[in-house]
């Protein structure tokens, strides 16, 4: 499976969720396949959406996930440390990790190579770092939502796009509307 | 009640309940103020721009939030500052020791000092330098201010303001 249908078999367990959404091919995937008021797509600034995600999970009480890739959470690896230190309970961090920059062209990622993103999420104090395929990810991330404990799920799949059309929507009214959801 | 206190008091006032905040000497107190005070969750984090994504989060979960750094993270975050809270018009008071002025004893810092200014200018970030502790006292209009108009704003300390380092 490729990010893309990864993504696809998530969309029943995402519906109703607070997501925050990686920049570029995974935001637009999924405006594609499920657009929601529920989802804030990010248009730029790689690398941050675990960081909203834990804000936003920091300062409500709604679940709160994180859609990020190998290549977003390398760019903003601090980031790891700071979840480990500051559990937030209704917290979830989804990597899908396909072990490339996607939206570049498939380049190689590090965590492709040598680097495990779940071993370092661990050496970092995450608590609950589950790696699985990616046939496993929809059970495994509503097990996490269900379990009420602030969880990093590895989901290592296939390296592969499909062709999805760029997010139109102005960048305010992807806000307003998902802040309007956060405070329904 | 010194500037310090004046600084963290004004928070509290405005309703700034979530704080991001990396190391600074000169802005340790506030730092430490803000840790002690129950009204406002503080996260340290480890770079600024990470920061920054912390702040947007918070204020999409309804909170007013804040960030405390030094100058030099605008070398590092212009990309975050234009393409997300810019981007999508959120509000952050940007609280930033002003290292390389008047002072200063490391020659690197006015290095970066020389270009902070024109790097706020050329983003059209509204900018506030602080050079004399009676300045404090535009804190409070400075916070109404961006939230009233829901942009990045720079409240710039210089070490005559914190008199001395």
């Amino acid at each position: 499976m490729i990010r893309s249908e990864v993504i696809k078999s998530l969309v029943p367990v995402l519906a109703e969720q607070l997501v925050v959404c990686n920049i570029g091919l995974p935001s637009q995937e999924l405006h594609l396949l499920d657009d929601r008021e529920t989802n804030f797509y990010m248009l730029g600034t790689m690398g941050l959406s675990s960081s909203i995600g834990l804000g936003l999970a920091l300062a409500q009480d709604k679940t709160v996930i994180s859609i990020d890739g190998d290549g977003s959470v390398l760019t903003n690896l601090g980031t790891l440390p700071t979840i480990a230190n500051n559990v937030a309970n209704n917290y979830i961090l989804l990597i899908i990790d396909n072990g490339s920059y996607g939206s570049t062209g498939d380049q190689p990622t590090y965590a492709g190579k040598k680097t495990s993103l779940t071993a370092v999420a661990e050496a970092c104090g995450c608590e609950n770092v589950i790696e699985c395929q990616a046939e496993e990810a929809p059970a495994v991330l509503q097990k996490a939502i269900d379990s009420q404990q602030m969880t990093v799920i590895v989901c290592k799949c296939e390296s592969g796009n499909i062709k999805v059309p760029v997010i139109t929507m102005d960048p305010v009214v992807i806000r307003d509307r998902f802040m309007k959801a956060v405070a329904s | 009640m010194t500037v310090s206190e004046k600084m963290v008091s004004d928070l509290v006032a405005n309703d700034v309940t979530f704080a991001t905040t990396v190391p600074c000497k000169q802005l340790g107190t506030v730092i430490d103020l803000i840790e002690e005070n129950d009204a406002i969750h503080h996260v340290p984090c480890n770079k600024e721009d990470e920061g920054m994504g912390l702040a947007a989060g918070a204020f999409m979960g309804g909170k007013r939030p804040t960030i405390i750094m030094q100058n030099t993270a605008i070398g590092v975050t212009v990309n975050t500052l234009v393409t997300l809270t810019q981007y999508y018009r959120m509000p952050l008071p940007m609280l930033i020791s002003y290292r390389g002025e008047l002072g200063e004893p490391v020659a690197c810092q006015v290095e970066m000092a020389v270009h902070t200014k024109g790097l706020l200018e050329q983003l059209k970030i509204p900018t506030f330098h602080f050079h004399h502790p009676d300045d404090v006292g535009e804190f409070d209009a400075i916070l109404k201010h961006t939230f009233m108009c829901n942009k990045p704003v720079a409240i710039l300390t210089d070490a005559s303001f914190w008199q001395g380092y």
